[in-house]
């Protein structure tokens, strides 16, 4: 199936994105020039540091970057950012910086790119803590964007067992078990999602904060997915296969987890893919309000947060770099449902 | 009188549903280590009578059951509390409803009266440049989250100042007569109107498209076709109307997905919605008005399905026969 998804010009791109993406998120201790707890309370809303590459003479030189000055501005009441062009720092590839635990373990110093000591690189500018804008981009989308698939293991085999006894038991079980299921759809989800998340307990550590999450993200989607999978069952419980094993003596829960359940492999597949971004878009706009992923932690709908000011989205726009990662990663994961289902369906005509 | 039966059936299933959804909001929010009144009993404003009446009322001394039939029988009585204010939830809930209905109305109205007919076209003109120009800008639609793109339509409205930011009305708004009051409310809905109708418009698009393409393969229409009727007959009066059938099965899905997405839009845009009013609910812990607001919002969804059954009963005759109850 990838080799088919390759060949589509859409799916392919989305596919080197999403790609790099992920790659950069693997990477991100190494790639983001600052460690996730870096803070210089002198340095909020610091624009994106400016790289020269031709110095003052005109002539080219390694790249380096100054940094900003805060100044108050008297007259106009408000603080402006100069250029401290007195001292020049350049920047340094794989150089050390500070030190950090690659994913957690291994003791590593060297960074993509850094400054020596004295010297800022904010790729993207700086937050209100004086943090870099870009590196917590990095840490925050290791949250934003594992945070949907997780929920989707949680949630399949709910899903999967949940639809797949009310199809295949039927009557009476069936009937309770799908209109408790379509209660919980009838709630509208976002009103749930924010009800569940604002009863977490506020003393929690942001494993736990990030896990529970998860679990609250699964139980929204559950119920939707279950209905579905119960549809398929229908269809196919009465086939012969299944009455071969029934004959056998194979017990109900066998039947239906070895030889019923198989069968919807594909529709999972497809299922899978489609949903990530809805739950992309659930965890990040919960954050965005300010009830999902906590600070100091980042994720990127957190990080927009601060994007609810007029004052910052008209001054500091670099804020708001986050967003345009959600639509971009969003936008790949779509494109690439709409191949799949294209692929899995000859009669699809998605695109 | 085949349909009233029907209808009428549908309307008795949706009883049990409710009371089902109304037990699901109540454990999960009585589960919270939340105190109900915690709220009431810091407001220095509400008096030890009305902290007495709610513990009475929610009969919080009493096992969790008994709690919530308690709750069910003041809410059927249209009792629903009062808020951490001391004001009344239903008439918060009165004034904040018909909001977000007119939101998410004008939306899915407009969504339809577009949505539909450039779904038409590019399942007509199929894999032309239009076609997919129209698929391109589509995915665009629905990949962007609807809180960025609302706090980007609150940029330009601050740098242009063409529309009013916040709220649905001016403070000046009862000095005005009737047409400057319609303009005023008007011109503070172009905005949520526009992140929700840019996001349900999307998905219509798609589907419809989708649906006519799968209609036009069918048989009966290739019949048309090879009888010699022209395309426009061929489409518009054939292949159209089995291509509508699922979209208004969807209709009540799309209003599940507005409220959800009026919420967040609501939220950015300072309207005084629902979502709005949940969600400080929410960040107040205050339980009555989240309690109600929650049903409120199942029973608007309900009653969105509901009304989306009872439209393709009217569409579709064949769902009349019977075996699709």
């Amino acid at each position: 199936m990838l080799k088919q998804l390759w060949k589509d010009k859409f799916a392919r791109i989305a596919l080197i994105v999403l790609g790099t993406i992920y790659l950069a998120l693997f990477f991100a201790d190494f790639i983001a020039p600052y460690t996730k707890d870096f803070s210089d309370r002198t340095m909020a809303y610091v624009p994106p540091s400016k790289i020269f590459t031709i110095d003052e003479n005109g002539k080219f030189s390694k790249p380096y970057t100054y940094n900003y000055k805060r100044e108050f501005d008297d007259a106009d009441l408000k603080i402006i950012y100069t250029l401290d062009r007195s001292q020049k720092h350049y920047i340094k590839f794989f150089a050390k910086g500070q030190p950090y635990k690659f994913l957690g373990l291994i003791p590593m110093e060297r960074h993509l790119m850094t400054t020596d000591n004295d010297g800022r690189l904010f790729l993207l500018g700086t937050d209100i803590n004086g943090r870099d804008v870009f590196s917590r981009l990095l840490f925050g989308g290791r949250i934003s964007m594992t945070i949907g698939f997780l929920a989707l293991f949680v949630l399949f085999p709910i899903g999967l067992l949940y639809g797949g006894i009310a199809g295949y038991f039927g009557g009476k079980t069936d009937m309770i078990m799908m209109r408790f299921a379509e209660a919980v759809m009838s709630i509208p989800s976002f009103y749930l999602l924010i009800i569940l998340a604002s009863i977490l307990p506020s003393g929690m550590t942001s494993v736990q904060r990030f896990m529970l999450i998860v679990v609250i993200l699964a139980l929204i989607g559950w119920a939707g997915f279950a209905r579905v999978v119960r549809g398929m069952v229908l269809s196919v419980k009465n086939q012969e296969y299944v009455q071969a094993a029934k004959s056998i003596g194979a017990s109900r829960l066998r039947i239906i987890v070895k030889h019923i359940l198989p069968q919807t492999t594909s529709f999972v597949i497809v299922a899978m893919t489609l949903s990530v971004p809805s739950y992309i878009l659930s965890e990040s706009g919960l954050s965005f309000l300010g009830l999902g992923i906590q600070q100091p932690d980042a994720s990127w709908g957190n990080m927009l947060k601060e994007a609810q000011e007029y004052t910052n989205i008209i001054y500091r726009p670099w804020l708001l770099t986050p967003g345009f990662l959600i639509f971009v990663a969003v936008l790949a994961f779509n494109l690439i449902g709409d191949t799949i289902r294209d692929v899995l369906d000859p009669k699809s005509k998605v695109r | 009188m085949q349909i009233l039966i029907y209808i009428l059936k549908r309307i008795l299933q949706t009883i049990p549903l409710l009371i089902i959804v109304s037990l699901i909001s109540f454990f999960i929010i009585r589960l919270s280590p939340v105190d109900p009144l915690a709220e009431l009993r810091l407001n220095p404003s509400v008096s030890k009578e009305t902290l007495q009446a709610e513990t009475q009322r929610l009969g919080l001394d009493k096992p969790i059951i008994v709690q919530y039939g308690k709750w069910a029988k003041s809410f059927l009585k249209g009792d629903l509390g009062v808020t951490s204010n001391g004001e009344k939830v239903s008439t918060k809930l009165k004034e904040r409803i018909p909001n977000t209905l007119l939101l998410t109305t004008i939306v899915i109205f407009l969504a339809w009266i577009v949505g539909v007919p450039l779904g038409i076209l590019s399942a007509v003109y199929w894999k032309t440049p239009f076609d997919r120009a129209l698929t391109v800008l589509t995915s665009i639609g629905m990949a962007i989250p609807s809180f960025f793109f609302a706090v980007l339509l609150l940029i330009f409205a601050v740098k242009t100042g063409w529309f009013p930011v916040g709220g649905l009305t001016s403070s000046n708004f009862l000095e005005m007569n009737f047409w400057q009051k319609f303009g005023d409310i008007a011109r503070h809905l172009v905005l949520p109107v526009t992140v929700l109708f840019t996001l349900s418009l999307a998905g219509l698009q798609r589907q419809m498209r989708g649906n006519l393409l799968d209609v036009l393969d069918s048989d009966y229409v290739k019949f048309a076709r090879a009888k010699g009727l022209s395309e426009f007959k061929v489409i518009f009066k054939h292949a159209l109307r089995n291509a509508v059938n699922p979209l208004i099965t969807l209709l009540g899905f799309e209003f599940a997905g507005l409220l959800s997405g009026a919420a967040l839009t609501e939220y950015v845009f300072q309207y005084p919605g629902l979502g709005r009013l949940i969600l400080e609910a929410v960040l107040k812990s205050d339980i009555n008005l989240v309690m109600a607001s929650l049903m409120m919002g199942a029973v608007m969804l309900i009653l969105g399905n509901l009304i989306a059954d009872i439209l393709l009963i009217m569409t579709d005759p064949r769902i009349r026969g019977g075996q699709a109850c």
